[in-house]
């Protein structure tokens, strides 16, 4: 095998491939051993199929330059002909095992990634990225319209468990659909990274970077856009497939506009820059939906702020952040930023707490006080009539922003003076 | 004979009197897009933003005050966003600007819902706008609609003339063309920016002031009307003021008539003698009635543009 | 189609005319360059040499006229669709791939000369010709060194080194290089013609330039564009001493003044 030349400019990475993989692997197959009570596997699960349709969106928008509002019509698409197929094999109408059931939504997927792909790729930039979004609306307006297709309100319910059991597997236990979904997981994963490595996935990322020049060099930028949204459709309609035999039913939220903007929300959260970002995307998705929410009803503007946090001051996402700090680490200038860090977290708590108390406060004030105005907050009985707690919050957020002004400054100073020697050291190594 | 006249004559009104809302929406997104290169994906969520604060002017002290103050915060709320946020992403290019706009309506959504509630509220039409203002045959076309026609075009007009007759205006238009030069030349273009950006906003925000009582004000409504404009957008030609206007009433009266008509194909071949069953091929879709394919006709109408027109109505040839 | 395949040129322009709106930026420029010439399109600024090479690679679309590539027309052809026809060219402003690496830039650029097409099923690393040919291509630009840098960190002068490695990688035999040295130093300058002319070896060069030593250095044949015009194509020679050139770049009066300093040395 010719050995293949990395581009990559992070050792770590370079250096952790096959190390990468193998972790990959061995968390896929040990996690519900590890975390074992029966929310953690319904967690694992859904993170399972979320990985799949973040890491499918991110061919789109990270590896294409391809912002689309619309992928949840892919996902849910998929699932609606997985389901519907599950139920004409439950009727008998012919065989399928349900293992296979997912590939069948990978093809409704890459179908319906023809057909609307067609009309939104004849635009690029942020006019496709509106095109996406009526194309979307489209579909899902037309959810109500069609029942037969849709099942209206209510949606469409069916039974995983499918005639006789093989092996012993009917996948009617929630572990037996985990190590289901992880295997599909695995091998999609492994083939949209193989995609990044192909002319279409290079070329894609020529594109990305500059049209106009992908053009000089011989290729239809057009028809390299449409191929990409058909593969990419192809692996969310597995996702959404896997969702259907998961969940066992598919409603029209599944392909709401609110479920595009949240795999775009958390894929660009997680990081569209590297293979691996949506994958840290997709887990925070779960955690958020299934955890965060479970703590704190205000956790959609949480993720707001943060998100808008995100695009603000790091648009490369978490895993940039995780790789910036990796490259400090490796160049050695690491030890100077601990200070810097701690000073930033030690001004974000009171910045922090400040916010999340009026947030809390204002929810409650609006959403509870049928109850009565006392709230819990952080632990503490908290009455929201009075006016002490507000006057608190507000001091503490005040107090924050003067300390985050501060730490802010110090850290940058510390950050370039780093990142400066860094550059000198690479510098040197070329000379 | 006269029923159809007038359905006709009210279906028109109505639906120009929509389409007029939506060129407000439409024209401060296409000034903001031509100008600043952003899609303000937010724009749908300062409509919203009108439409709440308005509701609460007027639940303190009144309409009339509410109709010149929420604008007026609306358009001090797009600045300071321009300003603090939308700026420092600029230099990160076109993606991460739609990028911060559309984290920005997720905001706006969830803060509405925080203050507001997830129930509409009950923005109501003042009294002495309720009620009809004449009648066309045996139908009342109401007071209020022909308000809201009258307060866009006023708007419009002096928007219009905003931009050709004033200083200000110039500027804003070389702007437009030539930002560098405009600096040169003096000129403090980063203000203007802020200054298009949120009077991009303070339109939505009226448009939201007028529209809200007229149809529903509840969290859901920046969604809908958002998907709609962004459609008349692209029909009438990125970039074409002309083209969102003559996109916009296309939309807004097609949208009206068709909510209105309830023939389907079903009925269609009644008409001519042959009785479809459920059992006849293509059922589900034939029986659909026009009411019912109403809400994505806009969609439909985008998906032929960019079939068969791809620069849409107006639009110019290079994209 | 092609009227006589071995006598047509390797571009041909007939009264090819731009207007922008109301303004006439090119007004019938006619032009025949043959196989294998270095051919240089030189005049004052605003004449319109990157609209007509902008016209050329297919970038715009002509008003009137046609242009031929080896005598096929290629007026309402894409830019691809020329591109695969065996033009190439190069941008003023550096146009590169500049998130990814030296060595990507090149591969891309070979990659449907070679066939691949839209592959997704060719892993990149497993394709011999296509890295044989890159590493040939990085070696002439003299940028192997920095073959997994990225293609954005890189200075001007290499920018533009791999600019132009870009653009023959496909191995087109129609190259156009637009403005190729521009903003290089004196040193640069002599690299950069050094590099053009090793890489233009063997096929039909029309290059845009304003730097007069590098185009009396390279070039076989020069044009001279002015008000969107060729009002001469000729010898290096011939066109330094023509009459119309030295009007049109230094005015009649100055062309005077030349003339006379001309006719003085001879004497």
């Amino acid at each position: 095998m010719a050995a293949s030349h990395r581009t990559l400019r992070f050792a770590p990475l370079d250096l952790g491939q096959w190390a990468a993989w193998s972790a990959f692997v061995i968390a896929l197959i040990v996690a519900p051993l590890v975390f074992h009570s029966s929310l953690a596997l319904t967690v694992l699960t859904q993170m399972g199929t979320i990985i799949i349709v973040c890491l499918s969106y991110n061919m789109l928008l990270g590896q294409a330059g391809m912002l689309s509002f619309g992928h949840a019509v892919y996902v849910g698409l998929g699932a609606f002909i997985a389901i519907h197929t599950m139920n004409a094999v439950t009727h008998g109408a012919f065989w399928m095992p349900t293992a296979l059931i997912p590939l069948v939504g990978g093809f409704a997927g890459a179908f319906f990634a023809v057909l609307f792909g067609y009309v939104t790729t004849k635009k690029s930039g942020t006019t496709f990225a509106m095109i996406t979004l009526g194309i979307g609306e489209l579909v899902a307006s037309s959810s109500l319209m069609l029942p037969e297709f849709f099942g209206g309100e209510a949606g469409i319910t069916t039974d995983r468990v499918i005639g006789k059991p093989v092996f012993g597997i009917t996948f009617g236990p929630q572990i037996q659909v985990y190590y289901l979904i992880a295997v599909w997981c695995l091998v999609c994963t492994a083939a949209m990274y193989a995609y990044t490595r192909t002319p279409l996935g290079r070329m894609a990322n020529a594109v990305r970077d500059n049209p106009e020049r992908a053009e000089f060099v011989g290729y239809n930028t057009q028809r390299v856009r449409y191929l990409v949204v058909i593969i990419a459709g192809f692996f969310a309609g597995i996702a959404g497939g896997l969702a259907a035999i998961n969940f066992e039913i598919v409603s029209s939220e599944n392909v709401s506009t609110v479920r595009s903007g949240a795999y775009l929300l958390f894929t660009f959260l997680g990081g569209v820059g590297f293979f691996f970002g949506p994958i840290i995307g997709a887990v925070i998705f779960v955690l958020s939906f299934v955890m965060l929410s479970e703590i704190t009803k205000a956790w959609l503007l949480y993720l707001g702020i943060f998100f808008l946090l995100m695009v603000m001051y790091a648009p490369g996402g978490i895993a940039s952040l995780i790789m910036i700090n990796l490259r400090v680490a490796k160049y050695g200038k690491f030890g100077r930023l601990w200070t810097p860090y701690l000073a930033v977290i030690v001004a974000g708590i009171p910045l922090f707490l400040g916010i999340a108390a009026m947030i809390e406060m204002i929810y409650h004030y609006q959403l509870d006080s049928a109850n009565g105005t006392v709230a819990p907050l952080f632990g503490l009985a908290v009455d929201t009539a009075t006016p002490t707690p507000w006057i608190v919050a507000v001091v503490l957020v005040a107090i924050g922003c003067v300390l985050m002004r501060h730490a802010s400054r110090f850290f940058k100073r510390h950050w370039d003076a780093a990142q400066a020697e860094i550059q000198s050291a690479i510098e040197r190594s070329h000379a | 004979m006269e029923r159809a006249l007038e359905f006709f004559v009210i279906s028109l009104l109505n639906g120009v009197s929509y389409g007029l809302l939506l060129f407000m929406l439409s024209s401060g997104l296409t000034l903001i897009f031509s100008m600043m290169g952003v899609l303000n994906f937010a724009h749908a969520s300062f409509y919203m933003m009108g439409a709440y604060v308005a509701y609460q002017i007027s639940v303190w002290v009144g309409f009339w005050p509410a109709l010149l103050i929420a604008p007026l915060v609306v358009g001090a709320a797009g600045a300071l966003f321009e300003r603090y946020a939308l700026r420092r992403v600029h230099r990160f290019g076109h993606v991460p600007e739609l990028l911060v706009t559309f984290g920005l309506s997720y905001c706006i959504s969830e803060f509405v819902q925080l203050i507001w509630g997830r129930a509409p509220v009950d923005y109501r039409i003042p009294a002495v706008l309720d009620g009809p203002l004449f009648t066309v045959y045996s139908s009342a076309f109401p007071t209020y609609r022909v308000f809201m026609m009258g307060v866009a075009v006023l708007m419009l007009i002096a928007v219009w003339l905003l931009f050709t007759r004033t200083r200000v205006g110039l500027v804003i238009q070389g702007a437009l063309s030539h930002p560098e030069m405009v600096e040169a030349l003096g000129h403090d273009v980063p203000k203007v920016f802020m200054m298009v950006f949120g009077g991009g906003c303070a339109l939505a925000g009226l448009a939201g002031v007028i529209g809200g009582n007229a149809f529903v004000t509840e969290p859901g409504m920046a969604l809908t009307v958002g998907s709609i404009i962004f459609v008349v957008v692209v029909v009438g030609g990125m970039g074409s003021l002309a083209g969102a206007f003559v996109a916009s009433l296309l939309i807004g009266i097609v949208q009206t008539f068709a909510i209105a008509l309830d023939y389907s194909f079903v009925t269609l071949f009644a008409r001519a003698g042959v009785v479809l069953t459920p059992d006849s091929f293509g059922y589900p879709f034939l029986k659909l009635t026009i009411a019912q394919v109403a809400p994505i006709l806009p969609y439909l109408l985008l998906v032929l543009i960019l079939i068969f027109r791809p620069r849409g109505l107006l639009g110019k040839r290079e994209d | 189609m092609s009227i006589d395949a071995a006598t047509a040129h390797a571009i041909e322009l007939r009264d090819v005319r731009k207007s922008f709106g109301k303004s006439e930026i090119i007004r019938g420029a006619t032009l025949a360059v043959p196989a294998g010439e270095r051919h240089a399109v030189i005049g004052p600024n605003g004449a319109g040499k990157s609209t007509l090479f902008n016209l050329i690679s297919g970038r715009f679309g002509v008003s009137s006229g046609d242009i031929l590539l080896d005598g096929r027309s290629t007026v309402g052809l894409a830019p691809y669709e020329i591109n695969r026809l065996g033009l190439s060219r190069s941008f003023q402003i550096t146009n590169i791939f500049h998130r990814l690496s030296v060595f990507e830039n090149i591969r891309c650029a070979v990659l449907w000369p070679l066939g691949y097409k839209y592959s997704f099923w060719h892993s990149l690393a497993k394709l011999r010709d296509a890295r044989l040919r890159t590493e040939e291509i990085l070696e002439l630009i003299g940028l192997k060194r920095r073959r997994d840098e990225a293609a954005g960190m890189l200075t001007y002068a290499e920018q533009r080194a791999l600019e132009i490695g870009v653009t023959v990688a496909g191995g087109a035999s129609v190259i156009l290089l637009d403005e190729p040295t521009a903003g290089m130093s004196r040193s640069e300058s002599d690299h950069a013609v050094d590099l053009i002319r090793r890489v233009t070896v063997g096929k039909t060069l029309i290059m845009v330039e304003h730097d007069m030593s590098v185009v009396f250095g390279l070039a076989d044949r020069i044009s001279v564009l002015v008000y969107g015009e060729i009002i001469a194509t000729d010898l290096p020679s011939a066109i330094r001493s023509n009459r119309r050139v030295q009007e049109a770049y230094l005015g009649s009066h100055a062309a005077d003044a030349a003339d006379a300093a001309a006719s003085q040395v001879r004497a």
